[in-house]
């Protein structure tokens, strides 16, 4: 009971962070505004693409996180960390990447060129269907990565030595319980896509919920219609959590001796040859873009300018500090319904939450001072859902296969989480903090509203740099962003590494 | 801890605010570019301040959104980046004077004579192109409807960014009923939409595409500054949309004099010289025989396209629609 009180505060805290900002929105409109034809069918290709492109990212990444679960090899761990990268990078940066491999002047149509074959055309649904498998293929894999990692060593012995099909006493049923939260989280993020979907689809059929919204902001300031078409995005990002608490069934395998696994199964040639193939196809799918971005941002990372220097000085900062808070809030809320609470941090619209807070803070702070502390608790924000769907699933077996123990040794309260949940957790812990660091290190999140001349963050420097024509700089100042976004997912990574 | 960065945040700001009380503060609210360490907003500061012994800030962001929301609260003396487009939402919210200034000085190619926002600099929609790589630009809007369909475009959004806007704008100005008729004869040549400028000019330098929509003033970057000269405008004797960036004095300033002083150094040669390599647009206000070399040898359209706010704002929503039918087929 105690344990339900200690998540049900956060949870409030979440929300009311959330909800908080929509209802000032709401308040300073005078109510809601009517949504029209067009607003009706950008609602109906966000939910249409949204729904694909999660289900995609998840087909896709159970093979590849299997062949990465049962093969070692070396650069293994290397790999799997630069395979998180694109779901970290800013949305501009991942953009121009997937252009250079994938665009006209890519290099695909340069390959298929030189071999007469008919030339690819990225722009389209299936560009914004692609950008968004590049983007959340890695989370996914690495969500359903930690599922079979999960799977004590000793189980995968005991099903081998019963000559029991592993696939359907083990691995199906840990699918069931990781592949339906991976879908709903996905799913989620893919709602408020904006950007991406439009530069890649091509034109104004890709029409997001959240481009109608900053549509209604920037150019009518009709704020009703904006706090509206937010709060349709909320409903759907709500729906989308329940779907999956409703769907992923509780527990696990039980305890193990925390061996690393020497793999029964899968060790037929078809099989290993198959596995090698995955993870191949999955390298050259989403490192090549990277390269790309490397490739164009060296001659720019040279000669960058001071400024760019002291605002990737400040986005290291508000990284770290909005890890620790993420943290702090992921851990008691790491339950049933801290999860359905977290989800709202990104189902909401960025650009509703920014004003919102704005109208809040505003009477009592000079916004500009308020940048950054803003900046931090958005991106914590932000961050949470990914935290906890990472954690809650170990958090929860945990507390199942230890908690009667503890309880009969008198274990509780602090000393609980010290000796025996913590120590556990070093793997999604790991994990959860390297990406909200890395996250937050990408995200351009709200600051629209609260910026100052002062306090550029580096993807603000990026796009200021693009729109004063310095292109070659801008490439070498995302350059600098991705490689301090994947050095601290790689060192906050490494205890999740450690044992993988 | 959220809560004990905003009491130091808080605690700060008041400190800062002993500290100036010294030094009057100027506050101008510009855009994010304007302001960068590589837009026209520092170089005009200092100059500024040597002249007003004030300390003039910059607060960045979307502009009028967050005028409009801080109401009567804003901190803002003196706004400046809006364009005409938003002007008439902006003039109906009243928090905008009068500027009080002369604008016979004014060297636009279009007559100007609104007594709230000021004019600084200006420049007209064009598509902008390699010319080592397009062979036969087209020369006028027609040839661009009539090119072969392998010519490939880039345009922003008319929802989300303003020039954008300027080329539905454009489109209508030119060929009125038709718009729809013409967008669907350039829809095959789009390429893509982008959100704003940027992503545009970047897919272009990218090599993504052949013509990107930008300003008649763009080459004047890669010749400046890059010493690239194979960056052209496309110009077209139909004429060009004109696009013009304003200032304006709010009504609530506490620092009414100073704001007045900054308004009347916008027409200043000194601020005015600062504009085209600054913001790499047109200056607003000073003849062109003291332009920069470059820029008057850059090619500009003889006609010039333009709306007044209100036609604008009246013309608006079925210059979108149009663009938008026709490249949802």
């Amino acid at each position: 009971m105690a344990q339900r009180a200690v998540a049900v505060i956060p949870a409030l805290i979440v929300a009311g962070l959330v909800i908080g900002p929509v209802m000032a929105v709401i308040w300073r409109a005078g109510g809601l505004g009517a949504l029209g034809a067009a607003e009706y069918s950008a609602l109906w290709f966000t939910i249409w693409q949204a729904a694909v492109s999660a289900a995609i990212s998840v087909l896709l990444a159970v093979p590849v996180a299997r062949a990465l679960s049962r093969r070692r090899f070396p650069g293994r761990g290397v790999l799997i960390a630069l395979l998180g990268a694109p779901f970290i990078l800013p949305t501009i940066v991942a953009v121009l990447g997937l252009l250079a491999v994938f665009g006209g002047n890519g290099l695909v149509n340069t390959l298929t060129g030189a071999l007469g074959l008919p030339r690819m055309d990225i722009y389209g649904y299936h560009g914004v269907i692609l950008a968004h498998v590049f983007f959340n293929l890695p989370l996914a894999t690495r969500l359903i990565l930690q599922g079979w990692l999960a799977i004590p060593a000793e189980r995968f012995r005991l099903a081998a030595s019963l000559d029991a099909p592993i696939g359907r006493v083990l691995e199906r049923p840990m699918l069931a319980r990781i592949a339906p939260g991976a879908f709903a989280v996905i799913f989620v993020i893919c709602l408020t896509s904006f950007a991406v979907a439009l530069t890649l689809g091509g034109g104004p059929k890709a029409t997001t919920v959240e481009l109608a919204i900053y549509q209604a902001f920037k150019f009518d300031f009709d704020l009703g219609k904006a706090a509206t078409l937010a709060l349709v995005q909320l409903a759907l990002g709500i729906a989308a959590a329940l779907v999956l608490l409703v769907l992923s069934p509780p527990g696990g395998f039980g305890t193990g001796l925390d061996r690393v696994i020497g793999r029964w199964g899968g060790q037929s040639r078809g099989a290993r040859i198959m596995d090698a193939g995955w993870i191949a196809l999955a390298a050259l799918f989403l490192l090549t873009p990277l390269a790309m971005i490397v490739l164009a941002g060296l001659p720019g990372i040279v000669s960058l300018p001071s400024e760019v220097w002291s605002a990737a000085l400040r986005s290291l900062w508000v990284a770290l500090g909005a890890t620790a808070l993420t943290l702090a809030l992921a851990l008691p809320l790491a339950t049933k319904l801290g999860e359905l609470a977290g989800i709202l941090g990104v189902a909401v619209s960025g650009l509703v939450l920014g004003t919102g807070l704005f109208l809040i803070v505003q009477p009592f702070v000079r916004p500009a001072e308020a940048a950054l502390p803003v900046t931090l608790m958005v991106n914590a924000l932000m961050a949470l859902p990914f935290a906890l769907r990472i954690l809650r699933p170990e958090l929860e077996a945990t507390r199942a296969d230890y908690g009667r123990l503890a309880q009969t040794l008198g274990i509780s309260g602090w000393a609980l989480w010290r000796i025996v949940l913590l120590p556990r957790l070093r793997r999604p812990l790991g994990f959860a903090a390297g990406l909200t660091a890395a996250l937050s290190m990408g995200d351009l999140g709200v600051i629209a509203l609260f910026a100052d001349g002062e306090h550029a963050t580096l993807p603000l420097q990026v796009y200021r740099l693009m729109g004063s024509y310095r292109m070659e700089a801008a490439q070498g100042a995302a350059l600098l962003l991705l490689a301090m976004s994947l050095g601290l997912f790689w060192a906050m990574d490494r205890g999740g590494r450690a044992n993988a | 801890m959220m809560g004990r960065s905003l009491v130091a945040g808080l605690l700060l700001s008041v400190s800062a605010q002993m500290v100036a009380a010294e030094t009057p503060v100027l506050t101008v609210y510009a855009p994010d570019y304007f302001a960068s360490e590589w837009g026209p907003g520092p170089g005009i500061e200092a100059a500024f301040e040597a002249r007003c012994g004030c300390d003039l800030q910059y607060k960045t962001g979307e502009l009028l959104p967050r005028i409009l929301l801080e109401g009567e609260r804003t901190e803002a003396d003196v706004a400046i980046g809006f364009n005409t487009d938003i002007t008439k939402k902006a003039r109906d919210s009243g928090m905008f004077a009068p500027h009080g200034l002369d604008t016979s000085a004014l060297t636009l190619p279009v007559d100007w004579n609104d007594d709230v926002f000021l004019p600084f600099n200006y420049g007209h929609t064009a598509f902008i192109y390699d010319n080592t790589k397009v062979e036969n630009p087209p020369e006028s809007f027609d040839a661009l409807l009539n090119a072969p369909d392998d010519l490939r475009l880039v345009i922003q959004d008319p929802r989300s960014s303003i020039s954008g806007l300027a080329l539905v704008l454009w489109v209508q100005a030119v060929y009125g009923d038709k718009a729809e008729e013409v967008w669907t004869k350039l829809a095959p040549k789009i390429v893509t939409v982008t959100k704003g400028w940027s992503e545009s000019y970047g897919l272009f330098t990218d090599g993504e595409a052949d013509m990107v929509l930008s300003y008649t003033t763009s080459p004047a970057y890669h010749i400046v500054a890059e010493e690239d000269l194979t960056k052209s405008a496309a110009i077209f004797p139909e004429g060009h949309y004109f696009m013009v960036e304003l200032a304006a004095k709010l009504a609530g300033t506490d620092n009414p004099e100073l704001a007045d002083q900054f308004m009347a150094f916008i027409l200043t040669e000194e601020f005015q010289s600062m504009i085209p390599t600054s913001n790499w647009s047109l200056p607003a206000a000073l003849p062109k025989e003291k332009w920069p070399e470059q820029f008057q040898q850059l090619p500009l359209p003889e006609k010039v396209l333009f709306y007044t706010e209100d036609e604008a704002a009246a013309l608006r929503d079925t210059a979108i629609a149009a663009w938008r039918n026709a490249l949802s087929q």
